[in-house]
């Protein structure tokens, strides 16, 4: 078990780390999130003593590592970090083992260790021991920094955005794989990363920081239900379900390309355009651009007059939202009288968008499925 | 050509081995010297802030001097010209160690610091290694002047290969200019393949080609 | 400052800027042709390595023989000893060059020589200043060989108070010749940040 009691660090006048208490069962994969200059490297930091804090302690099963000699902790703790770091002076053999070295292990034991570890990795021992780091691959590299920081086999593994500088499928590929790793190890791992996606596929508990505070410290599914800060919520962006409910407003569901004739249009001329777009009404505006109202198709077939302008077939009480309105309101009212769209209004009544069935269902599963694509077409 | 090498032949090997003597006592000496002050360098950056520039004016001062002001205090013992000689040697290696060792990526000392390395094997099993390829430069150069300087070791009348170039040049003897001057070419080539050949074997593949 | 004048100094600088000066100009002819002639690269790098780890004053000595003790000796004598810098930051900048510049200017209709001249040369320029900046340095300390194969400058002050013991004189040579490296070194250094600034590159450091 891990105890952080009050740890205060600083730099001059600037905390970093501000009284913070945590505590880390043993196995648990504890992801450290938050903005950048939040002092979670700082916090991962400290436990392995490559910064020092001013204040508080740090226990590890109940020894207080400050009476631990630095590189005796060292030693028992794997550490990962972002620049993967592996020795470009030795073989991957030689990386692998050299804590295990450092340790004075037998020849036989740390070659047969770093036999068993490419083995796990799924990496031929043939293939790859006697390789130079820079012969590999990005994602080959920290694979291989991953299994340098088990090699001695510490029971806690510090990972400072181990994969932040990977790309995409890489990152991916190597989350599974770590999580699928630390199934058989159980290792108690305490992972640093500003990605919100990453913190909820890895994480048993994310631990939300800011200012050197913890803002919350809550499982995946906690924090994504129940963002103890708007800070968080922003964070999971569109990860999070919470905007699904009550945060939603017009502006969020509404489609932008629309279709608005001046009210001085005449009628015939109107009907060609929404034949032309396929479409049985328009939204009629003043001169000044300013929302009118709107006109359908079957109201001009039976009541118009070739020639008149098409302001006189507008019905003036037709349902208009503003852009600010909760997209539930705008929702509920849609399916209550049934008509096809809304009219999405700024605040100086001229036309933001509307609001049609398709637009907001199509929103509405971005938000839930988290989709990044752009419905508004 | 038999001429020569009957009459000089066995003053020229007396005088090659008196000039790579020279050269390797005072490059050795000044190698260890450089290394550990290097190091030590690289752990004060404060101090290094403005100790490097000034090393690299020293580096300006041409070798006769170091010779003629040693030859001064010291007068006419072979001690003038390795004393001379190895000061004038542990610049260009200092400065390379140093800003070799500074060159590290830090990442790397994290990294080595995170396994749990003490400062002396971050240093040996790290930052020595991979500040290797500017460190042997240095030497490479270092050797090179100094085979060149102490050709000026004759000028006061301390033997060397530079006693055929110097009285070759005073008496206009051309014989004597190139027995002197084609020997020396030889040693300072040699050497500098020499220290190429045991670089190129003693880097590993991983820091070979660019790093 | 009984024992020399300012000619001295004078003489001095006229060894080291003449040689260099045709240093400048044979090393930048060398080093495109190790650019234009990848199959030259190899030879002329060996030669002008070769040429820099010779014995200054084997090297003088040698030259002495063609040329007598004279300023030309000297010169002659610095200039090869000045190639190697030169040869291998002009190689290296022109080596170094985005390609994706060197694409357009073929997109563009240049012809090679047109692309060495007007795109590659002065993209080079000052990685091949370094070079000369160096040899230039360099040359202030190896100039002072000059006095031993008749040359004169700031060797034969020394020289002379080297043997009657004049160490007040050793000193204040040192001093000017030191005074003239810095100078030089960082004259041409602040230049050099010019003219790595207007090409908006980093400075690309190589040393002797």
């Amino acid at each position: 078990m891990i105890v952080y009691e009050n740890v205060t660090k600083k730099y001059g006048d600037v905390t970093v780390v501000d009284n913070l208490s945590l505590t880390i069962d043993d196995g648990e994969f504890l992801v450290l999130i938050g903005p950048s200059g939040c002092g979670k490297t700082t916090t991962l930091k400290m436990l392995n003593r490559l910064i020092k804090y001013d204040e508080g302690n740090i226990y590890i099963d109940d020894s207080n590592i400050k009476e631990i000699n630095p590189v005796e902790l060292r030693r028992n703790i794997g550490y990962v970090i972002q620049q993967i770091g592996l020795f470009p002076n030795m073989t991957i053999e030689q990386n692998i083992s050299v804590v295990p070295s450092l340790l004075k292990w037998s020849k036989e034991k740390q070659h047969k260790r770093v036999r068993e570890l490419l083995e796990i990795a799924d990496l031929s021992y043939e293939e790859n021991a006697h390789k130079y780091p820079r012969e590999l691959s990005g994602g080959q590299q920290q694979r291989i920094g991953v299994l340098r920081a088990i090699a001695a086999g510490p029971p806690v593994v510090l990972m400072d955005e181990p994969f932040g500088a990977l790309d995409p499928i890489t990152r991916d590929i190597l989350q599974d794989e770590l999580k699928a790793l630390n199934k058989k190890l159980h290792k108690t791992i305490i992972f640093v990363t500003h990605d919100m996606g990453e913190a909820v596929k890895m994480a048993d508990r994310i631990v939300f920081m800011n200012e050197g505070k913890v803002l919350q410290a809550a499982s995946p599914e906690e924090m994504l239900e129940n963002p103890a800060h708007p800070m968080i919520s922003r964070f999971m962006g569109k990860l999070s379900y919470s905007r699904s409910g009550n945060d939603l407003i017009c502006a969020d569901v509404m489609r932008l390309k629309v279709l608005t004739v001046p009210e001085t249009k005449k009628t015939l001329e109107c009907i060609e355009l929404m034949k032309q777009r396929e479409i049985d009404s328009v939204i009629v505006v003043d001169k000044n651009n300013k929302y009118k109202g709107r006109a359908n198709i079957e109201d001009i077939m039976e009541h118009g007059k070739p020639g008149e302008p098409i302001i006189k077939m507008v019905k003036l009480d037709t349902p208009s939202v503003m852009v600010n309105t909760n997209a539930k309101d705008a929702f509920d009212h849609l399916i209550a009288t049934n008509i096809d769209y809304l009219a999405v209004l700024n605040r100086d009544k001229t036309v933001a968008g509307i609001i049609t069935k398709t637009s907001m269902t199509k929103s509405l599963a971005s938000v839930v499925w988290g989709d990044d694509n752009d419905y508004n077409d | 050509m038999t001429s020569f090498l009957d009459k000089y032949g066995d003053m020229l090997l007396k005088a090659s081995l008196v000039h790579l003597q020279y050269v390797l006592t005072s490059v050795g000496i000044a190698f260890v010297i450089a290394l550990i002050v290097g190091i030590l360098l690289s752990r004060a950056p404060n101090i290094s802030r403005a100790v490097i520039p000034l090393l690299g004016i020293f580096q300006t001062i041409p070798g006769l001097i170091f010779i003629g002001v040693l030859f001064i205090y010291l007068g006419i013992k072979p001690i003038t010209v390795l004393v001379a000689l190895t000061i004038y040697a542990i610049f260009p290696i200092l400065k390379n160690t140093y800003t070799g060792i500074i060159g590290v990526d830090p990442s790397l000392k994290e990294a080595a610091k995170g396994c749990g390395m003490s400062d002396m094997q971050i240093l040996f099993k790290v930052e020595l290694p991979m500040a290797m390829n500017p460190i042997i430069s240095g030497l490479r150069m270092a050797t090179i002047y100094t085979v060149s300087w102490a050709v000026l070791a004759a000028m006061i009348g301390l033997g060397g290969l530079g006693e055929f170039v110097y009285r070759g040049i005073e008496t206009n003897n051309q014989v004597l200019i190139i027995g002197g001057a084609i020997p020396s070419a030889i040693i300072a080539l040699g050497l500098g393949y020499l220290i190429d050949y045991v670089h190129k074997k003693i880097t590993p593949r991983g820091l070979q080609g660019g790093a | 400052m009984s024992m020399f004048g300012w000619d001295k100094v004078g003489e001095h600088m006229y060894l080291v800027l003449m040689a260099s000066l045709f240093a400048a100009l044979i090393g930048l002819i060398l080093g495109i042709c190790c650019y234009l002639f990848k199959p030259a690269r190899n030879p002329i790098m060996w030669l002008v390595d070769v040429l820099q780890t010779v014995p200054a004053l084997a090297t003088l000595g040698l030259i002495m023989i063609l040329f007598g003790p004279t300023k030309t000796t000297v010169i002659i004598g610095l200039t090869l000893y000045s190639l190697l810098p030169i040869v291998r930051n002009t190689y290296v900048g022109l080596e170094n060059i985005d390609p994706g510049i060197k694409e357009a200017a073929v997109g563009m209709g240049m012809t090679e020589m047109q692309q060495l001249i007007k795109v590659e040369v002065p993209l080079a320029f000052p990685m091949i200043f370094t070079g000369i900046r160096i040899a230039i340095v360099n040359s202030i300390g190896t100039a002072v060989f000059g006095a031993f194969v008749g040359g004169g400058g700031l060797g034969s002050v020394i020289n002379r108070a080297i043997m009657i013991q004049d160490m007040d004189t050793l000193m204040k040579v040192t001093l000017i010749l030191m005074l003239m490296a810095v100078i030089f070194d960082y004259g041409m250094g602040y230049i050099e940040k010019r003219l790595n600034q207007d090409q908006g590159m980093a400075t690309a450091g190589s040393s002797a």
